[in-house]
């Protein structure tokens, strides 16, 4: 399938910065089931984008501002040809052992809460594999999927199981955190989905399983991501990932994100509805 | 416990002969003399306002460190043995750790279990794969040893973030010297002054770009730190600009510092924190002492961070129980310093061993420093004791336990006249692109009170000068 993105990020500066700095994790990579052909980044106002690759592997770029700056906009824009791996992420820039991503950090820390729900279900389920689907299962059950507001970074694991709803990143956080408190690597990854309408920037987990490798799991849609999916980085959560970072030489944190995205494939536009329903993404009940 | 091994007079009443001068002098020099030149050591302290901060006691926002005038004597023969020692294990400090963050051939070998790295908070995955400037690490080192009988120092601890104590070491130097002229005039000791201009040719060796005249600056986080009082100072000594975060700035991946002249490129970075605060835009995002953009400069090659990013990996209390082992896995020797036995309470045949002898242990937080959060089991009353208990079974990983050590003593100056307190020394080890270099000495903690075993200055330990005899 070939997914066209638009994803266009404004951070404001309330008061006016005289420098900002920003860091983009917002360049897709190729790898099986997923070949981009067409990729850019638009910044306003003018600047410098200077490209690196983070630790994990992903395409980072920064670049700093300097002058009256009230807002940062940046749009990325692009298409992609995507194959549905059944979840199954291979041939990605991989730079650890799966080893590493069994590290907690703070926003993927388990409380109380999350161990219990994870010792819950390995004691119900054995083989791996069905063990992670039904981790997904029990998350997509008891929290809630909400639209991430714009300006408001991810809330740790703890929190989004506690109040039984969360966005599509806190999501992820407690599916990181429990797979890794059963001694699964786990970590968080961005991207988009075309499949809704409108269709947006979201964020979702991806577990190691022996025999097989990384497998994707969105449990805000309960499925193993497919051919609508685009993933744009990995990290250890949300904070690693995030597709934009900046700040201003005026210390006072004010900065305000906005996201508008569109996804559609080109000439498919009516189809979507059909394909929803047809479910078929390993939608898992 | 036997009695510890006492650096000045022998189990029989003798005097060792390094210290014989000094003993001379203590003995015919009048009590009161001696209790004189004490209170104006600590008046000049004042003066100079020479503070440490201590965390977590009240009223007591700066406070003086205790001052010992009796100086602490090493031989020429026992520093070259102990220079070496600390040379060989600050190299192997640094291959550890360009190991950890490249090949990882230390892992795959076995040597380290995987854990301990990949595990380690300390650990920075942002530092994987990431060259840095002439593949050093920890520029400067504090390398805890302690002593234990005329002939073994073992390494306590190693120190491989932002070590301080050094202008302890200078300013205990500058008053004894103005105080006792006569003392120096009849021993030869090795200097320290030259550490100001080692440090500082050690850090503009490290610069990333050959920059001949490379610009250094200190980096603090601020008045409120434990050691603003020691950044400032070797600011002062070394001639360079101290800066908190917000006097730096990025821009195109090259760190600026704010002048009246406009921006002037700063090329080496002496930081006096802590990675989590480094960069908001790479580590916490709350963090207001750092410089956003840092870590992409860092990266990008265009500055030189000493000591480098993510150099706790090699100096928690848990790796410290394999340094024979990584020391002999990079270099191929034998180590010239000994390690203190450990338990690793993460083992659970370890875990059972330290439960059942808390009593005649040392238990320690993997991560801890300063002396907090640690059991000494024979100082320990019961309660304290299960009360230990419960936190080394609830997270046994986080702990490690070793034997009593009978730390050494030497003589120190109390209310009741000379008499031996235990004591330690952390040697500063400076490592440049050029050269290895050592002040002889270091600082010398001391324990002032009677029979303590604990030396940091957080918990009420002294300092002495330390003379290495150049003869």
């Amino acid at each position: 399938m070939r997914v066209r993105v638009r994803h266009e990020i404004t951070h404001r500066f309330e008061p006016v910065a005289r420098h900002a700095i920003a860091t983009l994790r917002l360049t897709p990579r190729s790898h099986v089931g997923q070949h981009v052909l067409r990729w850019a980044l638009d910044v306003t106002p003018d600047c410098r984008l200077m490209a690196e690759e983070d630790a994990f592997g992903n395409i980072v770029h920064t670049f700093s501002v300097e002058g009256a700056i009230d807002a940062i906009t940046v749009i990325a824009e692009g298409d992609v040809d995507t194959q549905d791996t059944t979840g199954v992420v291979a041939g990605g820039a991989e730079r650890f052992p799966p080893s590493l991503f069994l590290r907690q950090t703070s926003l993927a820390e388990p409380d109380a809460a999350i161990a219990a729900l994870a010792a819950r279900i390995a004691k119900d389920v054995s083989e791996p594999l069905g063990r992670l689907h039904a981790l997904m299962v029990a998350i997509h059950k008891g929290v809630a999927e909400v639209p991430a507001a714009p300006d408001a970074a991810a809330a740790p694991a703890a929190k989004a199981l506690a109040a039984g709803k969360g966005t599509s990143a806190e999501l992820a956080h407690v599916f990181v955190s429990a797979a890794r408190a059963l001694r699964v690597p786990a970590r968080q990854v961005s991207g988009y989905a075309a499949l809704e309408a409108p269709a947006a920037f979201r964020e979702w987990a991806e577990a190691h399983v022996p025999g097989i490798g990384w497998v994707g799991f969105d449990c805000g849609r309960n499925l193993c991501p497919t051919d609508d999916y685009v993933r744009l980085a990995a990290g250890l959560d949300s904070q690693a990932v995030a597709p934009m970072l900046s700040t201003g030489s005026i210390a006072r944190n004010t900065a305000v994100a906005r996201d508008f995205f569109q996804a559609a494939r080109p000439g498919q536009g009516q189809q979507q509805g059909q394909r929803q329903q047809q479910g078929r993404g390993q939608r898992q009940e | 416990m036997a009695r510890a091994f006492d650096e000045m007079s022998s189990d029989d009443g003798s005097v060792r002969k390094a210290y014989e001068t000094l003993n001379r002098w203590l003995t015919n020099v009048p009590h009161d003399v001696l209790d004189h030149r004490r209170k104006e050591a600590e008046f000049i302290f004042r003066r100079i306002g020479i503070t440490f901060a201590v965390y977590g006691e009240q009223n007591a926002q700066e406070r003086l460190i205790p001052f010992d005038i009796v100086p602490r004597i090493i031989t020429k023969d026992e520093w070259t043995r102990l220079a070496k020692g600390l040379e060989q294990r600050v190299k192997a400090l640094n291959l550890y750790i360009k190991d950890v963050y490249s090949k990882r051939e230390v892992l795959r070998a076995g040597i380290v279990p995987e854990e301990l790295v990949y595990q380690n908070p300390a650990f920075r995955p942002e530092m994987n794969g990431q060259a840095v400037p002439h593949d050093l690490y920890v520029h400067i080192a504090g390398i805890d040893i302690v002593r234990t009988d005329p002939d073994t120092f073992y390494v306590l601890e190693d120190n491989a973030r932002t070590p301080s104590g050094v202008s302890y070491m200078l300013e205990n130097r500058e008053i004894m010297l103005r105080l006792f002229p006569e003392l120096f005039s009849l021993h030869r000791v090795a200097p320290v002054e030259n550490y100001a201009d080692d440090l500082l040719a050690t850090l503009r060796s490290l610069s990333p770009n050959g920059a001949h005249e490379p610009n250094v600056a200190i980096l603090t986080p601020g008045i409120y730190n434990s050691a603003y009082y020691e950044h400032s100072f070797l600011a002062d000594k070394l001639g360079v600009d101290l800066v908190e975060g917000r006097d730096l700035f990025v821009k195109d991946n090259i760190v600026y510092m704010r002048t009246t002249e406009g921006p002037k490129r700063v090329d080496v970075i002496y930081r006096r924190l802590d990675d989590d605060f480094l960069d908001p835009l790479a580590f916490r995002p709350d963090s207001v002492l750092g410089v956003p953009g840092l870590m992409s400069a860092y990266k990008a090659g265009n500055v030189t961070l000493t000591n480098a990013v993510g150099t706790g990996v090699a100096d928690d209390k848990a790796v410290y129980s394999y340094m024979p082992e990584i020391i002999k896995f990079y270099l191929g020797e034998e180590p010239l310093l000994a390690n203190v036995p450990t338990w690793r309470c993460r083992e659970p045949d370890h875990l059972k061993y330290v439960l059942e002898h808390l009593e005649e242990l040392v238990v320690k937080e993997v991560h801890g420093s300063g002396g907090y959060g640690m059991l000494v089991g024979p100082k320990s009353d019961k309660a304290q004791i299960e009360a230990f208990r419960a936190k080394l079974k609830h997270d046994p990983a986080n702990f490690i336990a070793q034997p009593t050590l009978a730390l050494s003593t030497c003589p120190t100056l109390v209310d009741e006249g000379v008499a031996p307190r235990h004591v330690d020394l952390r040697p500063f080890v400076l490592s440049g692109s050029d050269k290895v270099r050592i002040v002889p000495g270091g600082l010398t903690r001391v324990a002032m009170k009677e029979g303590s075993l604990v030396v940091n200055s957080s918990q009420g330990g002294g300092t002495k000068d330390t003379w290495v005899l150049d003869a």
